[in-house]
């Protein structure tokens, strides 16, 4: 199978182990610093979900859902919008309008409380990308399995 | 400090929004369909709260994030959207509380918690389109309505339902980058998003080539949500392979918000002096709802599913509504606002009285429902009332809409329209009288006989009594909906929002 023996390739799976850490950090650093340079949520999340995804074309697509199980992606997909919304509500609480940050930090002149619900609105669009992408990505594997019967029966891993 | 109320216009969108990712969380079938019953009963107690409110000329504006507009986004309520508001909240919530076992029967159990997330950001994004008063915001609702109405047509038993579903998307899809093109071209004309200010920016003349063009795209990219004549061709599929709970809410509401959307920018952005008057849009939309009142009436007589014949009707009753429209006087205009009501309370009606049969008879085919009639006596009495309604005989509300509308189209002096009205009242008389003869005259054919038919559960026979129930109030008593109807007109033809 040309499958297999991209995996058993040394070359990739070293270079694999080496980027995959450093990819999770850069999108954690699009993340967090998209309130002054460059980025945000959105883009984090993506980069967080395609370093995971290469380890799962590398390593297999068990080996991630040991970390990463569909259904604790489904989850996080709505605990993201939750979280953005939380906020809203929460500014709402605090007696300011809907998504007004501001209202996240009375005491002070107001700059504070809008740095602090970018953050965590951000935050919330980071988690609700990546576990899209992520469940997307075993959507796609998952009827690729269900289609090709034979070959999901004979050789057991998926790509 | 603002207070809960201050936040109603806000929450009406919110709750389901919110409500949909909870449902992904809670998971558990029976916890989700009563929370989201909860929601929906939430909206529609909110909406009703915003039209006492407004009723009368007031207007409650809110700005998100706190951010003032022309910059930030504003939600806008007058008579004209808390109208919108209660209709589409309270067909959300009989379709929501009409029982069919839980979700459409293709979906199953473990998954039935996303069939109500589903159903709540579809009610939350035509809300949104609804609600908002700023024309980016409109086009992000109008995605996430439609994206979830593509999800809940696909969701219907038969194989064809997956193909309409994608029929419609791709029909939708176009409609929506007309939309978001026209928006486009009005940002760039006026430097603004928000309607109000585009409408009191934009001085449209048939000189200026990019208003002109704007207008164009965003009433062709509606008509295809609406489906106005000519652009209708995803509707029939879509309605008749839906699960019938799904198709009596889209035929209630979809429809009506886009129309509400066509209307607001035909009478607030563009104004009807350009549009009626320089313009002369009339000319197309006069004409375009007359042939969609014949020919789609026609397509319904030769259905031999009674979800198609309703689906074609529904395109039908589009160009009563469009026909309304054009008239652009205030008559005419409340005519189409109050057939909107009235269409969505009878459709709704006759979807659900078709989930009915479905649950009990297995098939909707005109042959297969031979003598259900004295089977089912309490389903089928349904349906009679509400084709008599779709007919327009007086005491019911579809008489009430073709009164408003004929005087409408008399006022332009428009005679021979009216007389079209008329006859193509007629043709409902015909699609009508296939069904009911079906059901009570014709002899049920060998392979059809079923001797244990019985009466559909009350669970499902309440929500459609309502809704057939209040076809005949609202068309005894007009003050509630005719007189919002006629407000609301009122501020459109005023150009006010």
């Amino acid at each position: 199978m040309r499958r297999s023996r991209v995996r058993e390739m040394p070359i990739l799976r070293v270079i694999a182990r080496a980027l995959v850490p450093l990819i999770l950090l850069f999108g954690l650093y699009v993340q967090f610093h998209g309130d002054f340079g460059p980025g945000g949520g959105f883009q984090a999340g993506v980069i967080f979900a395609a370093g995971l995804i290469v380890y799962a074309l590398i390593f297999g697509r068990e080996a991630l859902q040991r970390v990463m199980p569909t259904i604790l992606t489904e989850r996080l997909m709505a605990a993201g919008v939750l979280l953005y919304g939380a906020v809203g509500v929460a500014a709402m609480f605090l007696g300011g309008e809907f998504l007004n940050y501001s209202a996240l930090d009375p005491l002070t002149t107001g700059h504070y409380g809008q740095h602090l619900g970018i953050i965590v609105i951000e935050l919330g669009v980071g988690i609700a990308v990546a576990a899209t992408m992520m469940r997307v990505y075993y959507g796609f594997v998952n009827s690729r399995l269900a289609s090709e019967n034979g070959w999901a029966a004979g050789e057991g891993d998926a790509p | 400090m603002p207070g809960l109320t201050d936040h109603f216009v806000v929450l009406e969108v919110v709750l389901p929004l919110l409500a949909a990712p909870a449902c992904v969380l809670i998971r558990n079938p029976r916890v989700t369909r009563l929370f989201s019953l909860g929601i929906v009963a939430a909206c529609f107690a909110i909406a009703v709260a915003l039209l006492i409110q407004v009723r009368g000329g007031g207007v409650i504006s809110y700005h998100l994030g706190g951010w003032p507009p022309p910059l930030g986004i504003e939600y806008r309520v007058s008579t004209v959207n808390a109208y919108l508001l209660v209709l589409v909240t309270a067909m959300a919530l009989v379709v929501m509380s009409f029982d069919s076992r839980g979700g459409p029967p293709r979906v199953s159990e473990s998954r039935r918690h996303l069939y109500y997330a589903v159903f709540l950001l579809c009610v939350c994004g035509l809300l949104g389109i609804t609600i908002t008063g700023d024309a980016f915001n409109i086009f992000v609702f109008l995605e996430i309505s439609s994206l979830s109405s593509y999800i809940l047509v696909s969701l219907g038993g038969h194989r064809r339902a997956v193909m309409s579903a994608f029929h419609y998307l791709v029909m939708g899809t176009i409609g929506g980058v007309f939309f978001m093109l026209g928006v486009g071209l009005l940002y760039q004309a006026t430097g603004t998003l928000n309607l109000r200010e585009i409408a009191e920016r934009l001085e449209p003349s048939l000189d200026d080539r990019g208003a002109v063009l704007a207008l164009a795209l965003l009433v062709v990219g509606i008509s295809i949500k609406l489906a106005v004549f000519p652009l209708h061709h995803w509707l029939p599929n879509a309605y008749s392979f839906a699960p019938p709970k799904v198709s009596a809410f889209l035929a209630a509401t979809a429809t009506k918000v886009s129309f509400y959307l066509l209307a607001t920018i035909l009478f607030v952005i563009f104004g009807a002096p350009f549009v009626f008057g320089e313009l002369r849009l009339h000319v197309v939309l006069m004409p375009l709802s007359i042939l969609a009142m014949f020919l789609a009436s026609g397509a319904a007589i030769f259905q031999t599913d009674l979800r198609r014949l309703l689906a074609y009707s529904s395109v039908a009753q589009v160009g009563y509504m469009t026909l309304g429209l054009s008239t652009a006087n205030a008559t005419g205009l409340a005519g189409g606002l109050v057939h909107l009501f009235n269409h969505a309370v009878m459709k709704g009606g006759l979807f659900l009285v078709v989930a009915c049969l479905l649950h009990r008879v297995g098939a909707v085919h005109l042959d297969a429902l031979a003598g259900v009639g004295r089977r089912m006596p309490v389903t089928c009495a349904a349906l009679v009332i509400g084709g008599l309604s779709l007919i327009g005989v007086p005491g019911t509300v579809g008489f009430v809409s073709k009164w408003y509308l004929v005087s409408g189209v008399l006022e332009r002096g428009w005679t021979a329209a009216a007389v079209l009205i008329l006859l193509s009242s007629l043709l409902a008389v015909v699609y009508v009288g296939r069904v009911v003869e079906a059901l009570y005259f014709r002899q049920p054919a060998e392979d059809h006989v079923r001797p244990g038919l019985r009466e559909a559960p009350f669970a499902m026979l309440a929500p459609t009594w309502i809704l057939i129930a209040a076809a005949i109030v609202f068309g005894l008593t007009t003050n509630w909906t005719y007189g919002v109807a006629a407000e609301a007109a009122g501020l459109l033809l005023q150009g006010g929002i």
